[in-house]
């Protein structure tokens, strides 16, 4: 029974089934994960309070739950966790206490057999700061110039309008800071560099030399200007602290300036949740990272990624179908092509790595070393395009993804039916207006899903980026309002590398890590978005053709 | 008709049927052949672009070394007496001639015209007996005289840019003070002396001609006011007869003495303790020779020696399993069969330049193990000096001349044994396979041994391979044969949307959230592997018993569907019962009892890891392929294997596996390709140690993380930087190998498919 069971085969579809089934279980789980993830970390979370005892006494810790780990009775005993009563396991619980200029850390962990208690107070606050970490506990006054001036149950109504108060001046100050200074350091730098340019000419003659002179003066003064403007915006900024209370009463004062956000998540209704989410998720894709990229937004990614994507789209779609249409309309069947077929398809199979080293050594190296020395001599010794930036990654990319362009476009021109070419060469048109007027258009659906595909493959690829041109903190955007406005020997962030720099390089891993899984989610909604498109534009095609063979 | 079509045409002709603007036409197109042609042959030369520019850049790892004469004239000043020592500055512009009567004359190298000369401050009754040099590159030389003491000299390069051009000055400076130090109490000559000086301690060692060895020791004292002459000092005297030693060497760390006769029995001594030396090993090292000369290896941890029989040895103390430390020989170049005069190492890297009583001069590399060059001057030499960066040297041969050479020879580190064979480094105890690139300082003894990144790579993919083979190809071979239409066209878009994950973020996932799960589950996981299958198996069985009217509610085709609870609950199961086992058989910690049994260690980020995410990166990229060709084999072969009574189970194995296995074999190799340049997730889901340990609890470092890792720090043009970009291009080579093999094995399919 069994053995002729066996020898039907049925037994081994079904395990070849379940092959499928698995893949399909990782894909699922695996975008699953991340979503939960990545989405879990904008909700306002409740905080805890745990009345804990351990050996060495009792307190109180206050914070968020976020992770909860059993080890079996062996594997505490390995990593030298006593427990208590003989119990199999034993339950150790992950919680964000926030608080790290008092405690040093972020994160501890506790184990729940010491809990006496736990409970979530209404009157709990998490208060973001623009410095070490959220802050957890409760408030207990407001002060303005050191005065209190509300205390008690008073203090959360007071301090809600002073915190968007000081936020609307901590904006202002930022914005005199780096778009207006900004401007003018970058004006200053290009004046140094005309001046440098004008000496190695010898054209630095007694008329120029004052009329630096005098735009220098002049970008000085209004530097001046915009300094006091900061100092007084400083001042006003300074105005207002908070007095808050750690869950082990010790008492701290925190000024205005460094609050970013003061929530009371325990006391927030669903809808109240939900609109925090909604805030919280906006502010992550529109502001700039802080701390060291640990917490805050992640727009300048966006951005970067965004910006080399574009550019390198704009340079790899002609190429890619000159490419494709001298392969599949002007060259000759033959052995060459044959052989160059091959070679194209193989280019997509090398390790991107292997991209990243050509580019950090043809494009910066030798292409940008030579720039710099014909065109930017004023600025030795330091480079400008001799060092990894935004145009060399992009032209990277595009050779990475030239195959992707090339193979899809060529797929594009092979399906267009010969009738209809020489139909078109039929009514007298030459070969361009064929291809220009017949099949370019027929098979433009086709270049689209190559160029698809090529954006979201670029968009998720960090390995070659890491040479030639990403970094983890880029201190300005690679376009902005300065002339010439697109800045191509910058260098910029991506989301890609984003995660990997946050996740593995960064020194407080616990508390990046759900910003990592939100900014994963991001990038993975994007390339699946991407790619289903391609693919729904790829299948229409093929439906259109088979209509038209027919 | 055609009278109308004429009429038609005279009266009213169309602006474009010109004959200008058909030949605008004509032009044009054949403007645009022009230009598609040059754009796509431009295109594919720029995809050329990539092997050559690799190989262009990899190029000068391989090139032979050259040297060629520049100058020759006679020895500067030759009233100063005879030349004991050549010296040369940083540029190669100035040389200095130190003499046995106490001068130093420095000239310009390029003409041999001196600059100014020195004389080291003697007393009437005060002549040479001794001379020797202390660190190189450090410029000190010790004079030992005729009553017991000792001068010690250092030669100094101020450079100033007056106007914009390079002014190089010499000029002397006396480090232990202009008085000489009286280093042996009964005045009696030094016959030969070493020295070291640091930054807070100096030590000569000095020989006396009546056979006494003296040690003086100084250790600098705290002084706020003077950087000279407070030193505190001790005095020691080793127990031996001195009077054989002909060569002395003392290490730069001032610990261990070298002493050895022209007979070749060579003493080391550990100096730890100055007041009480001790005895560490004797050897005899002459091969067979008489030793001819004797200098440190940069770095000074290895000793080389030339004996009379033109062999040159490198020796090294090195610790065996009790750290203790014995005088081993690491290896030996034949230079000639003729004695050996001269050696003078290079001052930032491991070569060494040595010359032959009859005028023959070679350089060699001692880690890479290459003789460098060899050329023959016209005389035997008397003196040589290799320039500080190794890029020239002068020497002076017996007829009075220096003749001046230059040297090109930018990477010597590499061979082909250095790069791919085991190497006996400093300060290892047995030859190994060590990838080591970069450190601060120039004595460091680069270690590129691309074996253990290969060793990491092939394993990578190995893992990988063993998880996404089977799955991938399973899956290909249900969904392309068994599965139901429109389940497929959920399953296609479902595997490409998995080949389009991003392996930044598969590689963050493997790190974070995947090692530590591993860690914590480790028999968990295990047991899935063997849980899943009997589960399917089980449940399968069973569902050929489940009533009928159930089984029919589900169409053919859709097996996989039903699977997907099936397995998941396997897998809840098997997390749920492998605590048990592990309680029952593994003393409740698998990993501690892996350790203690079988000693096999754990580490978190370890090639399991990498072969789950690796192999979830690569099983779409097989299965695509896979799929594809197995999909693609023509109908009427299976159909006619069914109609003879074949069961679709045999027809899938003995058909149309068979005629789909060329297409499944480049699947495979693509696949493979893949595996072996994937960066992103080795470098995040490793630890990225170089070891070669083919435990799948060890971690590993690939060819292609190394290169992410290093090469933002390799200084443009330097071995390091080029050795990278030969990583790159073996990479690069190996996937364009297998990929060319996996396309053509495809269209070869694909013909023979299209024949059938």
């Amino acid at each position: 029974m069994m053995k002729n069971w066996f020898k039907s085969g049925t037994p081994w579809v079904w395990l070849n089934a379940a092959a499928i089934s698995i893949c399909l279980i990782m894909v699922i789980g695996l975008v699953g994960l991340i979503a939960v993830r990545g989405m879990v970390h904008f909700w306002p979370v409740d905080i805890y309070q745990f009345q804990y005892q351990d050996g060495k006494g009792e307190k109180t810790i206050v914070g968020e739950w976020v992770d909860t780990v059993i080890l079996t009775a062996a594997q505490a005993k390995e990593a030298g966790y006593p427990i208590l009563n003989n119990a199999d396991h034993l339950e150790q619980r992950l919680i964000k206490t926030g608080n790290r200029d008092l405690t040093g850390m972020d994160f501890r962990w506790i184990d729940a057999q010491y809990i006496k208690n736990e409970q979530t107070p209404e009157d709990l606050i998490k208060i973001e700061r623009r410095e070490w970490g959220n802050f957890y506990g409760r408030l207990k006054a407001v002060k303005e110039n050191g005065k209190i001036i509300a205390e008690g149950d008073a203090a959360y109504p007071e301090v809600l309008p002073r915190i968007d108060h000081a936020r609307y001046l901590y904006e202002q100050i930022e914005h005199l800071q780096k778009k207006e200074i900004g401007a003018i350091n970058y004006a200053l730098e290009r004046l140094r560099l005309k001046q440098r340019r004008l000496e190695l000419e010898g054209a630095l003659d007694e008329q120029a030399k004052q009329e630096i002179a005098r735009e220098k003066a002049e970008y000085q003064q209004s530097y001046q200007k915009f300094r006091s403007q900061i100092a007084k915006l400083n001042q006003a900024i300074m105005r207002d602290s908070l007095v808050a209370e750690t869950g082990n009463g010790q008492t701290v004062e925190i000024p205005l300036k460094k609050v970013v956000n003061l929530t009371r998540p325990n006391a927030m209704s669903i809808g109240q949740k939900t609109a925090e989410y909604l805030r919280q998720f906006y502010a992550f894709v529109t502001e700039d990272p802080r701390e060291a990229n640990t917490e805050g937004g992640i727009f300048p990614a966006i951005f970067g990624t965004i910006l080399m994507v574009m550019l390198m789209a704009v340079l790899v779609t002609p190429f890619g179908v000159i490419a494709a249409v001298y392969m599949r309309e002007y060259a000759s069947q033959g052995f060459i092509t044959r052989v160059i077929r091959i070679a194209v398809n193989n280019l997509a199979g090398v390790p991107s790595i292997v991209y990243g080293v050509f580019g950090l050594g043809f494009f910066v190296y030798f292409l940008g070393g030579n720039i710099d020395e014909l065109f930017y001599p004023e600025a030795a010794p330091a480079p400008v395009f001799g060092t990894p930036g935004l145009l060399w990654a992009s032209l990277t990319l595009a050779l990475l993804t030239l195959p992707v362009v090339i193979v899809s476009t060529e797929e594009g021109l092979s399906r267009i039916p010969k009738s209809v070419r020489e139909g078109s060469l039929a009514l007298g048109a030459t070969k361009l207006e064929t291809l220009w007027r017949i099949v370019l258009p027929m098979s433009s659906p086709a270049m689209m899903t190559g160029l698809i595909l090529a954006v979201a493959r670029a968009a998720g690829e960090v390995a070659p980026l890491m040479l030639v041109g990403v970094v983890k903190l880029a201190p300005t955007l690679p376009l902005d309002g300065n002339y010439p406005f697109l800045h191509l020997e910058r260098k910029f962030m991506h989301l890609g590398f984003h995660i990997y720099d946050v996740g593995f390089q960064s020194p407080n891993v616990e508390a990046a890590r759900p910003l990592v899984y939100a900014t994963s989610l991001l990038l993975i909604m994007v390339i699946i978005g991407l790619n289903l498109f391609a693919i729904n534009v790829r299948n229409s095609l093929r439906e259109r053709y088979k209509a038209l063979e027919n | 008709m055609s009278e109308i079509i004429e009429k038609h045409m005279t009266e009213k002709q169309h602006p474009m049927a010109s004959p200008g603007y058909q030949k605008w036409r004509l032009m044009k197109d054949k403007l645009a052949a022009y230009g598609v042609t040059g754009g796509g042959l431009g295109v594919i030369v720029a995809i050329v672009l990539i092997f050559f520019y690799l190989l262009y850049v990899v190029y000068p790892l391989f090139v032979a070394p050259s040297a060629e004469p520049v100058k020759t004239y006679s020895v500067p000043v030759v009233a100063s007496g005879k030349t004991v020592f050549l010296s040369m500055e940083e540029q190669n512009e100035i040389g200095a001639r130190f003499t046995d009567t106490g001068h130093i004359v420095f000239f310009r190298i390029a003409d041999g015209q001196p600059i100014k000369e020195e004389h080291i401050p003697l007393a009437e009754n005060q002549t040479i007996t001794s001379f020797n040099h202390g660190r190189l590159d450090k410029g000190v030389f010790a004079y030992g005289l005729s009553d017991g003491s000792v001068i010690v000299v250092k030669t100094h390069y101020k450079v100033t840019y007056p106007d914009d051009v390079r002014l190089i000055t010499p000029e002397i400076q006396f480090p232990l003070g202009k008085q000489p130090i009286q280093l042996d109490t009964q005045s009696n000559p030094l016959t030969l002396l070493t020295l070291r000086l640091g930054e807070d301690e100096s030590t000569i060692v000095a020989a006396t001609a009546d056979g006494r060895l003296m040690l003086s020791h100084f250790i600098r004292e705290e002084s706020l006011f003077s950087d000279e002459g407070d030193f505190e000092r001790t005095d020691t005297a080793l127990d031996i007869d001195a009077s054989q030693i002909a060569f002395m060497l003392l290490d730069k760390e001032q610990r261990d003495l070298y002493l050895a006769n022209r007979q070749g029995d060579m003493m080391v001594f550990d100096l730890t303790d100055k007041t009480a030396p001790k005895f560490l090993d004797k050897q005899h090292v002459s091969n067979g020779g008489e030793i001819t000369a004797m200098e440190f290896l940069n770095g000074e941890l290895s000793v080389l020696i030339g004996n009379s029989k033109g062999l040159l040895s490198q020796w090294s103390l090195v610790k065996d399993e009790h750290n203790h430390r014995t005088f081993e020989q690491i290896r030996a170049f034949k230079v000639s069969d003729h004695p050996i005069v001269q050696i003078s190492p290079e001052q930032r890297r491991k070569g060494v330049m040595v010359a032959d009583n009859t005028g023959l001069v070679a350089i060699y590399h001692t880690t890479a193990e290459r003789e460098l060059i060899k050329q023959t001057l016209p005389a035997a030499i008397s003196a040589l000096s290799l320039s500080p960066r190794a890029n020239a040297f002068i020497a002076q041969t017996i007829d009075g001349k220096i003749h001046f050479w230059h040297v090109d020879n930018e990477h010597p580190e590499v061979s082909w044994k250095s790069i791919w064979g085991k190497v006996w480094y400093e300060s290892y105890p047995k030859p190994e396979y060590i990838w080591q690139s970069s450190s601060s300082s120039n004595d460091f003894e680069p270690k590129y041994s691309l074996t253990p990144l290969v060793f990491g790579t092939l394993k990578a993919a190995f893992y990988a391979m063993l998880l996404a083979v089977p799955l991938a190809l399973m899956g290909a071979a249900y969904t392309a044969y068994f599965m139901a239409p429109e389940m497929r066209k959920l399953v296609k878009p479902t595997v490409e949307i998995m080949e389009a994950l991003p392996t930044v973020i598969l590689g963050f996932l493997a790190g974070l959230w995947l090692a530590p799960f591993v860690e914590l589950h480790l028999l968990s996981i295990f047991s899935v592997f063997i849980v899943i299958p009997l589960a399917v198996l089980c449940f399968s069985w069973c569902w050929q018993y489940l009533p009928k009217s159930l089984r029919q509610s589900i169409p053919a085709g859709w097996e996989a569907a039903i699977l997907i609870p099936v397995i998941i609950l396997a897998t809840w199961f098997a997390f749920i019962i492998s605590p048990v086992f592990e309680t029952w058989f593994f003393d409740g910690n698998i990993k501690m009892w892996m350790k203690a049994n079988w000693g096999i260690g754990f580490d978190q980020r370890n090639a399991l890891v990498v072969g789950i995410a690796m192999g979830f990166a690569v099983i779409p990229t097989i299965f695509s392929i896979a799929e594809d060709a197995i999909f693609s084999v023509p109908k009427h072969l299976t159909v006619g294997s069914l109609a003879l009574g074949a069961t679709p189970w045999q027809t899938m194995i003995r058909v149309v596996l068979l005629t789909a296995s060329p297409g499944i074999f480049s699947a495979v190799m693509i696949g493979l390709g893949r595996a072996v340049g994937e960066t992103m997730i080795v470098l995040m889901a490793t630890g990225n140690t170089p070891v070669m340990d083919l435990s799948i609890f060890q971690g590993m470092r690939t060819l292609a993380a190394n290169i992410a890792v290093e090469m933002p720090e390799a200084e443009l043009d330097s071995t390091h930087y080029r050795v990278l970009f030969l990583a790159a291009l073996v990479l690069f080579v190996f996937t364009f190998v297998f990929n060319t093999l996996a396309e053509l094995v495809r269209q070869n399919l694909r013909n023979k498919y299209s024949s059938l």
